[in-house]
C-alpha cells in the first residue's frame, strides 16, 4: 500500500523549517488577503513573521468558524479505560518506568462511568487508553465499544495505532472516529522520547491514519504534542499529512487537536516552549487554511484560555474531564495521565458559553449511522 | 401570490428554513416564526429521537411549522434509507429531505447514491426531496422514479455565495414537472429574491439567518425577499436591453 511514509520522505525537516522561518511580514500579508491560502500562506501564518498581525488573524479565524459552524461549539468527554501501557514515553504519565498504580476497567466499571458521564449531559465520547495489547487490544475495545453504545450516540477512540482490520471490525461495531497523534515528526526526536514498547516504530505510526481511512472510519483526528521539538516545523508536516489524507481518504472528516505538555508523574522538561499567543497563532492559521476542518481542545488549558478559543476557532471541547480509569466514579488523582488545568464543571462551562452567544451541542451524531 | 403544492401539501410561504447554527434554541424559534416559513429541515443526528424531550423540537412547535427532517451525515443509499426509516417513526412524517454527501469537506452530494436512495424510498412511501448538485439530466432521473421536488444547490451549503450555478438552475426550472427548491449557497436576500426572479419554486436558507448577527430580522429580510421575487415572477419581468429602443427602425417600413 502506497501511504503517507512515501511522501514524508521527500521532506526534510531542517529545510522545512529554515523555509518557515524565511518568511517575511510580507508572506503573511498575502496569505491575508488570499481567498484560499495554500501551504506557502499557511508557513507565513505559523512564522514568527506574523506574530504582529495576531488580531487580525484571529478576526479572520472567528469569521470563518461562524460561517462554516454557526454559533456552535460541540462538547465531548474522556473516558479512560485503562492506564496499562508497554511503552516507554519519556513525557507520559501512563509510560511503562513510572510507577503508577496501573487499572483497566472491567464491565460493571465501564457502565459506573458511562452512567455518571451521560447523566452529565454528555452523548459524544472518546475513549482513552495507553498500549497494553495483550489485555488491552481488539477484543477489549469492541466489548467496551458494545456496552457504550448503549449509552452514547457517538463513540471515538484515542488509543495505540491498530491494524486495518482491526479498525474496520470498530468501524462495522459503530465507532465514529479514530484520533492518534504522531508526537512529533522529527524521526530523530521520536526515536529519543519512546525509546521501547510497540511505539518506538516511527513508520508503524506515522501510517496509522493511512490505515483508518482504509478501514472508512468518519473522522480521523491527527496533531503534536507540543514541547518536543519545534512546534513550528511539526505543524507544518502535520499539516502536510492531513493534505494528503484529504485528498486520498476523501470521505472521512477531519480534526486537529493542540496537546501541550501538562506537568504529570516522571515528566521531561520541555525542549521547546509554546506560549498562549503562539497556540493563538496556531489555531488561527489552521482555520485560515482550512474552514471546514474540526479543531479540538481538552482540559489541558486552562480556564481563561478555554472562555476565550472557541469564539476564535475551536469548534470541539471537553470539559469536567478525568484523565484516570474510573475517575468520575472514584477519583484517583493518583492514576491519572497528565493533571487537568481547567477543574471547572460542565454547567459552570456552559455557563461562559452560552453568556458568549454559543449553543452546546452535545449530540451530533446517531448511533444508528453507520 | 400563487400556494405552492409539493406532494399532498400546500404553503403559502415559500421561504424553507433550518435550524442549524443558531446560537440557541430561542432565537432559532423566533427567527424561524419571523420568515412565516412552514416547512423547517431538522437534522436527525441532533435530535435525542429516544428520549422524546427533544430541545430542538420543543422548539419548533407551532401549527403551522412541518417538520422536514434530513438525513445529513449518511454516505450510502443503504444508510439513507435506514435513517429515513428511523426519521419517520420518530417524527412522525414520511417527509424526507435526502442528502446524501460522503464528501465531508464541500458536503457535495452524490448523485449516483441520491438516485438509488430516492428509487428505493418512493418505493416504500416517503415523499422525497432530494438535495443535489444543480444537474438537469439528474433531476429528470429523479422525477422519473417519482421525488415529490428537486433541491439543486446555488453554491455549496453554508458559503452565502449566491447562485454561482445559475445557468443550471435555469435550465431546470425550464425542464423540471416537480417543483424546484433552490437549496444551499443563499447568502443574502437578493440571492434568493434572484432565484425567486428566475422561477425557482421555493428557496431553502439557513446558514444566511442563523450567523447573522441579527437572525430575527434576517428572516424577516429573506421573508420580503422571497415575496418580491416571486411576485416579480408572477408579474413577468420586463426584458432588459442593452440600449434603449424607441421605436420599430428594421419593421418601421411595414406600416408605412
Amino acid at each position: 500500500m502506497n501511504t503517507f511514509r512515501t511522501v514524508f520522505s521527500t521532506y526534510d525537516w531542517d529545510a522545512e523549517k529554515a523555509s518557515i522561518y524565511a518568511k517575511t511580514a510580507t508572506d503573511v500579508r498575502e496569505a491575508l488577503a488570499s481567498s484560499r491560502p495554500g501551504m506557502e500562506d499557511f508557513k507565513a501564518l505559523i512564522s514568527p513573521a506574523a506574530a504582529p498581525f495576531l488580531e487580525e488573524m484571529a478576526a479572520r479565524s472567528r469569521d470563518l468558524t461562524l460561517q462554516r459552524f454557526g454559533n456552535t461549539l460541540r462538547m465531548y468527554i474522556p473516558l479512560y479505560l485503562s492506564n496499562e501501557c508497554q511503552n516507554i514515553c519519556t513525557y507520559c504519565g501512563f509510560s511503562l518506568d513510572v510507577a503508577i498504580k496501573r487499572k483497566t476497567l472491567t464491565d460493571e466499571e465501564i457502565r459506573r462511568e458511562a452512567e455518571i458521564i451521560r447523566a452529565m449531559g454528555y452523548e459524544h465520547i472518546l475513549l482513552v487508553t495507553g498500549e497494553a495489547n495483550k489485555t488491552v487490544g481488539i477484543d477489549y475495545f469492541l466489548n467496551a465499544v458494545s456496552i457504550l453504545k448503549e449509552y452514547f450516540s457517538q463513540i471515538s477512540m484515542e488509543v495505540q495505532p491498530l491494524d486495518t482490520d482491526e479498525y474496520r471490525q470498530l468501524h462495522e461495531a459503530g465507532v465514529y472516529a479514530i484520533l492518534v497523534y504522531q508526537e512529533t515528526y522529527d524521526e530523530k526526536d521520536y526515536k529519543i522520547h519512546h525509546p521501547k514498547g510497540k511505539k518506538s516504530n516511527f513508520t508503524y505510526r506515522l501510517e496509522t491514519p493511512d490505515r483508518i481511512g482504509e478501514a472508512g472510519l468518519h473522522k480521523i483526528g491527527l496533531g503534536v504534542l507540543f514541547g518536543l521539538e519545534d512546534w513550528r516545523t511539526d505543524t507544518l508536516m502535520c499539516a502536510y499529512h492531513l493534505a494528503y489524507l484529504e485528498k486520498k481518504y476523501w470521505q472521512s472528516t477531519y480534526a486537529i487537536s493542540f496537546p501541550r505538555l501538562r506537568p504529570c508523574a516522571g515528566g521531561i522538561p520541555l525542549k521547546s516552549e509554546m506560549s498562549d499567543r503562539d497556540l493563538v497563532q496556531l489555531i488561527c492559521a489552521y482555520r485560515i487554511l482550512n474552514p471546514e476542518l474540526e479543531l479540538s481542545m481538552s482540559t489541558r488549558e486552562s480556564e481563561s484560555f478555554r472562555n476565550n478559543i472557541f469564539k476564535l476557532g475551536v469548534t470541539s471541547i471537553s470539559a469536567d474531564s478525568k484523565t484516570d480509569p474510573g475517575g468520575y466514579a472514584n477519583p484517583h488523582e493518583n492514576l491519572e495521565q497528565f493533571e487537568i488545568d481547567d477543574k471547572r464543571s460542565t454547567n459552570e462551562f456552559l455557563q461562559v458559553v452560552r453568556e458568549a452567544g454559543y449553543e452546546p451541542v452535545f449530540k451530533d451524531w446517531d448511533r444508528t449511522m453507520r | 401570490m400563487d400556494n405552492l403544492k409539493i406532494a399532498d401539501k400546500e404553503f403559502t410561504s415559500r421561504l424553507f428554513t433550518g435550524t442549524g447554527k443558531f446560537r440557541d434554541n430561542l432565537t432559532m424559534r423566533q427567527a424561524v416564526l419571523e420568515s412565516a416559513s412552514e416547512l423547517v429541515t431538522v437534522a436527525l443526528k441532533r435530535v435525542d429521537t429516544e428520549h422524546g424531550n427533544d430541545h430542538i423540537l420543543e422548539h419548533l412547535a407551532a401549527v403551522h411549522i412541518h417538520l422536514l427532517p434530513n438525513t445529513s451525515g449518511v454516505r450510502s443509499a443503504e444508510e439513507a434509507v435506514f435513517a429515513a426509516e428511523l426519521s419517520r417513526e420518530a417524527f412522525g412524517t414520511n417527509w424526507l429531505k435526502l442528502e446524501i454527501h460522503p464528501e465531508p469537506k464541500y458536503l457535495m452530494p452524490d448523485p449516483v447514491e441520491t438516485l438509488k436512495a430516492s428509487e428505493m424510498l418512493v418505493k416504500k412511501g416517503f415523499v422525497v426531496l432530494p438535495y443535489i448538485n444543480a444537474d438537469p439530466v439528474l433531476c429528470k432521473r429523479l422525477e422519473d422514479v417519482g421525488v415529490a421536488a428537486v433541491m439543486p444547490l446555488g453554491s455549496p451549503i453554508g458559503s452565502n455565495k449566491g447562485l454561482q450555478t445559475r445557468e443550471l438552475l435555469r435550465i431546470i426550472i425550464e425542464q423540471s414537472s416537480v417543483p424546484v427548491v433552490v437549496d444551499a449557497g443563499i447568502g443574502a436576500p437578493s440571492h434568493a429574491a434572484e432565484a425567486m426572479e428566475l422561477g425557482a419554486d421555493a428557496v431553502l436558507v439557513n446558514t444566511a439567518i442563523a450567523v447573522s448577527r441579527d437572525p430575527v430580522n434576517m428572516a424577516k429580510a429573506f421573508k420580503l425577499a422571497v415575496e418580491a421575487g416571486r411576485i416579480a415572477f408572477e408579474a413577468k419581468l420586463a426584458v432588459s436591453r442593452n440600449q434603449a429602443e424607441a421605436s420599430s427602425p428594421l419593421t418601421g417600413f411595414l406600416n408605412g
